[in-house]
């Protein structure tokens, strides 16, 4: 136990665990810009068509096939085939994670947006329909800001399940966090750096979850809110 | 670049699987042993919690919140942080795998028994039954399938977590995908992938007809 701790502590007193290359804060710069960059690639792609076939009530079927279907595939099994399959693209390198990453992010995003579409009531759908307002105002005015929350908890969803898998990236020579527990190990006397590296990534992930979720009541417009308080 | 070369070989080598069947068979026994103990492990545990949340209701908060936490922590992250105290070993993968089953399981016992009907609870009072006797002959048996339907997604869910315990020299079929990923041979993580999701969906068939069989009522009514 105390050669763990004095393991961990050579590591960490270390002076290249805090500066140049391989060093915590350039890792964890990494593992952000890698993980924010896949998840807004993958909203930029997938959250458009994802309202479109929201507002028409359209997705709920292919919305559960999409859960089931993501459910019994592993995304370290996507992770491989996606890496193995961008390989002779893009080579070795950080670029090699992002198709993965990209593909694990949009499938919480689609299933969300669709059933945040469909806790929006008919009725006030239909009051707006009444009033005049044209279909893309409806959209915009009136189920955007209703489906908000839980569209919200689509991305958050996708952002920890991205963070958790470019974590597992480390292993073909990815960038970020993943690395110190890849390298610790591979090392004879890692434990240090394995601990530190799984503390870190740990920290991430739930850092990311609770910063999200406060986002999520933020954006939860007052009329919902307090709706939601009553029950 | 030798890796090249060998990613552009035929998607499959039949050959390769034929050769290594009774290790794939090995690793398969390995998957379905630790989903299996980790399934049934955390389905006790929960039950325990479910239990201290249903009786005392403020508890239902922070036990969901620390699963939540639990839940959250990435697979790899959470072995990785078990290592040095657990080693390399099968408690390791089940302490981790186990974790991440009680928040779904929880959240679905303690969901299916705050959804039975008030009048259903009241005719069992007005007919005399006890308290206990009504939990178990009454609210657990309507409770039952949103029970096993947590039960169903954390089993499909700890089958996908399986793999990644090939890190720590477990994975059941993750070790192909592991073995796979680090030397560019298609053929090993298809096996590994396509092996952990046939097991993901016979897991969830079963758990249709574990359904069925555990809820007579429901199916009697169906024409």
């Amino acid at each position: 136990m105390s050669e763990f701790v004095s393991r961990v502590g050579e590591f960490l007193g270390a002076g290249s665990t805090w500066q140049g290359s391989g060093s915590i804060p350039v890792r964890l710069w990494e593992h952000l810009w890698i993980s924010t960059l896949s998840v807004l690639i993958a909203a930029v792609v997938i959250l458009p068509p994802a309202v479109f076939i929201a507002h028409r009530r359209k997705g709920a079927l292919l919305a559960s096939s999409i859960v089931n279907i993501g459910r019994a595939v592993p995304s370290f099994g996507i992770l491989a085939i996606a890496v193995l399959w961008f390989l002779g693209v893009v080579g070795l390198g950080p670029w090699l994670a992002f198709p993965a990453l990209i593909a694990l992010a949009a499938p919480p995003m689609f299933t969300n947006t669709v059933a945040a579409f469909e806790t929006v009531p008919p009725g006030v759908v239909e009051a707006a329909r009444g009033m005049g307002m044209t279909e893309r105002r409806i959209i915009t005015g009136v189920e955007l800001p209703l489906a908000l929350p839980v569209i919200m908890e689509g991305i958050r969803i996708a952002y920890v399940q991205v963070i958790a898998t470019a974590t597992l990236a480390a292993l073909v020579a990815g960038p970020g966090l993943g690395r110190f527990i890849v390298d610790g190990f591979a090392k004879r006397r890692g434990e240090g750096e394995l601990f530190t590296g799984a503390v870190l990534v740990a920290l991430l992930a739930v850092s990311i979850e609770m910063a999200f979720s406060a986002f999520e009541k933020m954006v939860t417009p007052m009329g919902i809110r307090r709706a939601g308080n009553e029950r | 670049m030798s890796f090249l070369a060998q990613a552009d070989r035929a998607l499959i080598d039949w050959g390769w699987i034929d050769r290594n069947s009774s290790p794939i068979t090995d690793r398969l026994i390995e998957h379905l042993y630790l989903t299996v103990l980790a399934v049934v492990i955390g389905l006790v545990i929960s039950v325990g919690l479910s239990m201290v949340a249903l009786r005392y209701r403020r508890a239902y908060g922070p036990i969901t919140a620390v699963t939540n936490i639990m839940f959250t922590i990435p697979s790899l992250a959470l072995f990785a942080l078990l290592v040095p105290f657990t080693g390399l070993t099968v408690l390791t993968a089940e302490i981790a795998l186990v974790s991440y089953t009680l928040l779904i399981i929880i959240r679905n016992i303690v969901a299916g028994i705050d959804g039975v009907s008030p009048a259903v609870l009241e005719a069992a009072d007005g007919m005399g039954y006890t308290r206990r006797r009504r939990f178990w002959k009454i609210e657990i048996p309507l409770a039952m399938p949103v029970i096993v339907a947590g039960l169903r997604i954390a089993t499909v869910t700890t089958v996908g977590l399986v793999t990644v315990s090939a890190i720590i020299g477990l994975g059941g079929l993750g070790f192909y995908i592991l073995r796979g990923l680090q030397t560019f041979f298609w053929t090993s993580v298809l096996v590994g992938t396509a092996g952990s999701v046939v097991i993901a969906v016979a897991f969830d068939v079963g758990f249709v007809f574990l359904e069925r069989s555990l809820t007579p009522w429901l199916q009697r009514s169906r024409p």
